[in-house]
């Protein structure tokens, strides 16, 4: 466990890329994230305590609310946000399949998606439903989310 | 060349999917200051005593501002709102003081610390509290108050703040004709928006005189009106900019932080400051959905003919009332729903709580209004043992009858319910509400309900669209309407391309508005936007295509009438290969020896709707609205008879969309809606403790339908019956998804427990409850 009480310089790897930053204690991995330092505003505040999930940003392979996570916690890890996801297949599919309309939610679904599909072979409704209902979409029907989700486990080959 | 009618991207789907796409608060300027506010924790009380010296110590506080720094009072209709409380609080949550620091930390830690003295007063926590005869009056001086709009009837010494008439062919004389009466009481809680973004507003006061405000507007005009009206500037000085919008469903057209802002900034020089809603302040402190109590009376013939109507629906407006009169009015123009009553006597009341005040709301008081509704047509049915959807069939509106407040119907203003309501009944295969079991303690069973809802805009709402061609032939297209998540903006594009008969990813839309370039559009409410901008957007392509003829005609050497537009080019009719591009003539035509003339094609066109006005005082006579949108909605429920849980098997909806632009994007917003639709109906309600605090201020209190908790299957279908007079007979589409699900839902409900389910939302312990508790 690491502690800090002032102003710390660490060392974060964000979409693979490696940053020296320097952080407080009391910094958020979202607020490091869509501050001037880094800019990447992908990621967005929806309730900062854990409900809504709009902040998701994968952290070594896993989903994780950037808003409940400090800064300075998630140095040495592998940090990838909807940004770093650019042309790949998850966001493909929530494009093709109109998974969207304010937008606000999207990059924390194609986070939680992402990650799911790296840590499930196989993945079906039951274990769609369980790793996406960490989030919160007030625009869509879900069933365009749900249908994207499908499309990208299908494109890389569910469980075959 | 064909766009309308086919599923074209969204103009913003590669930047929203990617992340890139900006919402207001994704750029953040370095030095800017932000605004806290300390939020009222009474829901009505007198303010003894504010202590801001522990705030102003606050290292990094730059001023702290209370209630007598502004006193003045504001509204969109009647001006009866302080931005900051004075005197007294007059609902949990309520803003009492703003402090301005560097940071928002700063800022949030001195808040905590202003010392507030309050002696609380009696809490008008409902409806009936607030009618009783001798009711605290939350606005003793409600008959004093500046009329900003009207119209507005508040009545002194009571909580009423508006009563609305619809008086239409006397009842009394029917009722003993009638064969059937029936009274039904419906009773609908506030909710809230909660849309993913919350609320924020940045001003910067520039010492030229200039306001920049950056805001998650829905109405960046009305902000600019606002601001320039409260703080006596001209309108020009004002520059509202409003970017992509994270949703907003009617909550954002509210004009509240940008207020709170603009003050915080003229209290430290007019620096840039921000003020972003918590979670916990959006849900609170900035308006909700309206709460409604509605009482039906309905008369039939036998035959199931509806001779008689009288209905109040009174509202539970909180303690403002920003644009709930127009609300009220709303609800009086369509009071009966979509059913012919040629005898109605309605009566609207806003009413004054000591609940968060209320805002327009997706369908603006549409949704409450079809529920109350639909559970009377459902009840009347019962009572003459009839198939509901064929009373709703016999009674339909149709063109040549008239609305509630003798609004002629036409084919193309009014759609074709009947049409609706045949398609939903194959659509989800209707079998008269019939309760089919197919399990020990599972039962299944359909519900419907039909809608209708016009703009209920003000007569005098304008829309316009600019055109500038770049040199290259593509074409710039400039509306003032917001992007808050339907495609309004690709719509437009779909619209000017087909117009133009070039491809519309040639048609480049400013996605941002920027109130200083953008021509006005009213406000991006009411799903007016397809309308107002469409026509627009129609007259501008006009103007476009006359300036093209004008100056292909001069290079070609012949008149304008001889030439045709398409495929970015201007032709001759008769001989296409004698042409010039769009690219020959966008920035003026060169001749040959290199003199030009013409210019730069810049093309605009303007809206206002016509023939519309205010209800009469008396009889609510008058046209709400240029056209109707009606359609049907239905659900399948599976609902467990021990348990009483249920789960929403199908969902179904029937629109007259007049002509659908973009398959895709009408599906998907109406699915939405209905996703939407079934969350108030299952689980969504503002709570209000017994002392008027806003209990469920969280996202994980105040729940809404999460992934797997949508219907199985969604069903959407369109009949297409033109509003001649829309762009391409397109009529509103972006709320009506939501309108009738919870009445569905209830009615589904109703049927399979053999209850009156007229209180949503409906969990299982409400429907243990119904149908008797411990005794059933
Ligand atoms: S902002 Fe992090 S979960 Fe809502
Ligand atoms: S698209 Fe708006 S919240 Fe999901």
């Amino acid at each position: 466990m690491k502690s800090i009480t002032g102003a710390y310089e660490g060392v974060f790897h964000i979409n693979g890329q490696t940053r020296r930053m320097v952080v407080f204690p009391q910094d958020t991995l979202l607020s490091l994230l869509r501050g001037h330092a880094v800019s990447l505003s992908g990621a967005k505040p929806g309730c900062e305590n854990g409900d809504c999930g709009a902040c998701t940003v994968v952290l070594d392979g896993l989903p994780v609310k950037s808003c409940m996570k400090l800064a300075v916690e998630s140095e040495d890890t592998a940090i990838t946000t909807v940004e770093g996801l650019y042309d790949t297949e998850v966001p493909k599919q929530f494009l093709d399949k109109w998974a969207f309309q304010c937008g606000y939610c999207t990059s924390g679904f194609i986070l939680v998606a992402y990650a799911m599909l790296l840590n499930t072979s196989r993945v079906n409704d039951a274990i769609i439903t369980e790793w996406l209902r960490s989030n919160v979409c007030r625009c869509t029907g879900y069933q365009e989310i749900h249908e994207a989700v499908w499309a990208a486990a299908n494109a890389r080959g569910n469980g075959t | 060349m064909k766009v309308i009618g086919c599923s074209i991207p969204r103009k913003d789907a590669r930047d929203k999917v990617t992340g890139r796409a900006k919402y207001n608060h994704d750029i953040t300027v370095g030095g800017t200051l932000y605004a806290v506010p300390r939020l009222a924790e009474y829901a009505h009380a007198a303010i003894k005593n504010i202590r801001t010296v522990a705030a102003l110590k606050v290292e990094g506080v730059r001023a702290v501002l209370t209630g007598q720094d502004t006193p003045f009072l504001v509204g969109e209709v009647l001006e009866d709102r302080p931005p900051l409380a004075h005197g007294r609080v007059l609902y949990w949550g309520e803003p009492v003081a703003l402090v301005v620091a560097d940071s928002e930390e700063k800022a949030r830690l001195a808040a905590s610390l202003i010392d507030i003295d309050y002696e609380p007063l009696p809490v008008v926590n409902s409806i009936d509290e607030a009618l009783k005869p001798n009711a605290p009056l939350i606005h003793p001086d409600v008959d004093r108050y500046t009329i900003l709009n009207h119209p507005v009837y508040p009545k002194s010494h009571t909580n009423i703040a508006d009563h609305v008439h619809v008086r239409k062919g006397p009842t009394d004389p029917l009722w003993p004709q009638c064969d059937v009466v029936i009274e039904s009481r419906s009773v609908l809680p506030q909710i809230d928006h909660m849309a993913m973004e919350t609320r924020s507003a940045t001003v910067e006061i520039l010492p030229g005189g200039r306001v920049l405000v950056h805001s998650t507007t829905q109405a960046p005009f009305a902000v600019q009106k606002m601001l320039a009206h409260y703080f006596q500037l001209d309108q020009g000085q004002v520059v509202v900019m409003a970017p992509l919008v994270g949703g907003a469903f009617g909550g954002k057209a509210a004009v509240q932080l940008e207020i709170l802002a603009y003050l915080a900034s003229r209290a430290v020089g007019g620096q840039m400051v921000s003020v972003v809603n918590s979670r916990e302040q959006d849900f609170a402190m900035s308006p909700v959905g309206t709460g409604l109590d509605a009482h039906f009376r309905l008369g039939a013939r036998d035959d199931g003919k509806i001779l008689a109507a009288e209905i109040t629906y009174r509202l539970d407006i909180g303690a403002y009332t920003d644009s709930a009169p127009r609300i009220a009015r709303a609800i009086a123009a369509q009071c009966t729903g979509p059913y012919a009553v040629d005898n109605v006597k309605c009566d609207v009341l806003c009413v004054y709580t000591n609940h968060t005040y209320t805002t327009a709301f997706r369908g603006f008081g549409h949704m409450p209004m079809t529920f109350a509704i639909e559970r009377a047509i459902e009840k009347l049915a019962d009572a003459l043992k009839m198939d509901s959807l064929a009373l709703r069939l016999m009674n339909a509106i149709r063109p040549g009858q008239s609305s509630p407040t003798k609004a002629r119907l036409t084919a193309s203003n009014v759609g074709d319910l009947p049409k609706a309501l045949n398609a939903m009944a194959k659509l989800i295969e209707w079998n008269g509400g019939k309760v089919m079991k197919v399990g020990p303690h599972l039962i299944r069973v359909q519900g419907i309900a039909s809608f209708w809802k016009t703009s209920s805009s003000p007569p005098d709402a304008v829309s316009g669209a600019v055109i500038t061609m770049n040199k290259d032939g593509t074409v710039n297209l400039s509306i003032g309407a917001v992007e808050c998540g339907p495609g309004t903006k690709t719509t437009a594009a779909q619209i000017l391309a087909e117009k133009l008969q070039m491809p519309v990813d040639r048609v480049f839309v400013h996605l941002d508005v920027n109130t200083e370039v953008d021509p006005e559009h009213w406000k991006t409410v009411a799903s007016l936007s397809t309308y107002m901008v469409g026509k627009a957007v129609e007259e501008a392509c006009k103007d476009l295509i006359r300036q093209l003829k004008n100056l292909a005609a001069i290079a070609l050497k012949c008149s304008p009438s001889d030439l045709a537009v398409a495929g970015e080019k201007v032709f001759l009719r008769d001989d296409p290969q004698v042409m010039v591009r769009f690219s020959d003539i966008a920035h003026g035509y060169r001749f040959p020896e290199g003199d030009t003339i013409g210019g730069q094609r810049i093309a605009r066109g303007s809206f206002v709707i016509r023939h519309l006005n205010l209800l009469d005082e008396e009889t609510g006579e008058g046209r709400p609205g240029p056209g109707w949108t009606v359609g049907v909605q239905g659900v399948l429920l599976e609902v467990n008879t021990e348990t009483f849980d249920y789960r929403v098997v199908k969902a179904a909806s029937v629109i007259d969309a007049g002509k659908v632009l973009n398959p895709q994007g009408a599906k998907s917003v109406v699915m939405g809606g209905m996703c939407q639709g079934l969350s108030y109906a299952t689980r969504e309600s503002v709570v209000y403790g017994s002392d008027g605090t806003f209990l469920n201020r969280q996202m994980r209190s105040y729940r809404t339908v999460r992934m797997g908790e949508q219907p199985e299957q969604y069903l959407v279908e369109f009949v297409e019956t033109p509003q001649i007079d829309a762009p391409f007979g397109a009529r509103p589409l972006g709320e009506h998804g939501v309108l009738a699900m919870p009445a569905a839902v209830a009615n589904a409900l109703s049927r399979a427990l053999g209850i009156e389910a007229n209180q949503p939302p409906f969990v299982p312990e409400s429907l243990w409850a119904l149908a008797g508790g411990e005794k059933a």
